[in-house]
């Protein structure tokens, strides 16, 4: 589904990836951990092709993504901060993404499942942080492609959506689609991923079940884990 | 944001050319005052409408970037988004008063049209030399403080230098470096178009003469549109090139 190769990037002085290699097959959830400034989000960037590697290959769906823009039309991408133009209105920021992607009737659903539609006439400055989340899982979730990157989906989100959020997760993996997640919360980490794959440094350090990871560590729960790994590792 | 401030762009012009015509009750004396507005006023609006329009549409530039877009028709889109609708409040609100002043039936009309060219072609670089500014800048305040240096230096300072160069070399013949100094400065370039045309070229005197003579050919007519093209095709490829290397 996703094939990295020896994936460099440097901000500046700043290495942040340094021959990452990483092979995602198709269908399951995939978390993507590491510490704050691990890299995380620019790995992700660079598959989305925002962010231009200086070394390395991405392959997507088995198109090489480098001056290709097409792939872009078989991935949904939910960004971490959800920055939108803030006098636009909700709908037409809907409608607006829609004539750029494809039509979809998926959207009606989606806003009645976060009960969006008091908010639709609103204009997204005005929005609070949660309902500007909601309104970016919608914008990611009304498209039917078969990679999902979601980074932070679960930020500012109240416990009744964060629940609707892990239903629509599981609901498309059951679809059989490839789903990728970066989260700090490690509950809905467990909860939901099947496979981890940990950045260290620039590097994957491990690449696995979670159950595999426990037995590495010699550490009963997931978080503690974690915790050993960075602890270990000085991070 | 956009949309709004182009209509009191547009009401500015629409007000400027009532008044002028009012007051100078002629045609060809409204143009050449109008000149003078346009060749300073232009590139500082385009310059600082450029600037301001691609950091207010950083997040939403950001948003377009994950769909399946190429980055050249984005930052494609938003430079002529920019660009054509300057040049749109320009060519409306000047040219309406024109009009209904009977610009048809006189003889003013193509320095008036040569003036409206002109204004666009400086909306067109400017715009584009600002794009290119906030491209390389991702510090909101420097971006803003090199892009009016930037027009500081093209509209004042650049004739300043100039002149200073005029007066140290006064002793060898100047003809030929005036004329490249002029064709390097769009603004510069602009004005003297316009200011030839208008036939009061008796005013510069003997260099006055020198340009007329070339200016005033249609040969003189057709390498400064060059010029002036080749000011908007450079930035506008820097702008693709410097936009696909960029992280986001």
């Amino acid at each position: 589904m996703v094939i990295i190769e020896n994936l460099h990037k440097k901000f500046g002085k700043n290495q942040v990836l340094s021959g990452v290699n990483l092979t995602i097959s198709e269908g399951g959830i995939f978390a993507i951990l590491g510490p704050n400034g691990s890299g995380k989000t620019t790995l992700i960037k660079s598959v989305l092709g925002m962010v231009i590697p200086n070394k390395g290959n991405i392959t997507v769906l088995s198109e090489n993504i480098k001056k290709n823009s097409d792939y872009r039309h078989k991935i949904d991408y939910l960004p971490q901060i959800a920055n939108f133009p803030s006098n636009l209105k909700v709908k037409e920021l809907i409608k607006m993404i829609k004539d750029l992607r494809k039509p979809t009737n998926e959207d009606e659903r989606l806003i009645e499942q976060f009960k969006l539609q008091s908010f639709l006439d609103k204009k997204l400055g005005q929005l609070s942080g949660g309902t500007k989340q909601k309104v970016n899982l919608v914008l990611t979730f009304m498209f039917d492609s078969p990679l999902i990157i979601l980074d932070e989906p679960t930020t500012g989100l109240d416990p009744i959506s964060l629940i609707r959020l892990k239903d629509l997760i599981k609901a498309e993996k059951a679809k059989g689609k490839t789903i990728l997640i970066t989260s700090h919360i490690m509950s809905f980490v467990e909860e939901i991923s099947d496979e981890i794959v940990f950045i260290l440094e620039g590097k994957i350090y491990f690449k696995g079940s979670i159950q595999k990871l426990k037995t590495k560590t010699n550490q009963p729960d997931f978080e503690h884990a974690i915790a050993s790994i960075l602890t270990n590792n000085h991070a | 944001m956009r949309s709004r401030w182009s209509y009191v762009y547009f009401a500015f012009y629409l007000l400027l050319g009532v008044v002028l015509l009012f007051l100078n009750n002629d045609l060809s004396k409204a143009v050449i005052t109008l000149m003078n507005v346009i060749i300073v006023l232009v590139p500082l609006i385009g310059t600082i409408f450029g600037v301001m329009y691609y950091y207010n549409s950083k997040e939403f530039t950001e948003l377009l970037l994950a769909q399946p877009l190429k980055r050249s028709s984005i930052f494609l889109g938003q430079y002529l988004g920019v660009a054509l609708s300057l040049s749109m409040s320009l060519i409306l609100g000047l040219g309406i008063p024109f009009v209904f002043y009977g610009l048809f039936e006189s003889s003013a009309i193509w320095d008036f049209s040569l003036l409206l060219i002109t204004g666009t072609f400086l909306t067109l670089i400017f715009t584009a030399l600002a794009f290119n500014i906030a491209l390389s800048n991702e510090n909101k305040i420097k971006g803003f403080g090199y892009a009016i240096l930037l027009w500081l230096f093209l509209a004042v300072i650049y004739d300043g230098l100039f002149l200073m160069t005029l007066i140290l070399f006064e002793d060898y013949p100047l003809d030929k470096v005036s004329l490249i100094g002029t064709m390097l400065n769009p603004i510069d370039l602009s004005r003297t178009l316009i200011l030839l045309k208008l036939d009061i070229s008796a005013l510069l005197g003997y260099t006055g003469a020198v340009f007329k003579q070339f200016f005033g050919t249609s040969f003189g007519l057709i390498v400064s549109f060059v010029m002036l093209t080749v000011w908007v095709v450079l930035p506008v490829l820097r702008i693709i090139f410097k936009s696909k290397k960029k992280d986001f």
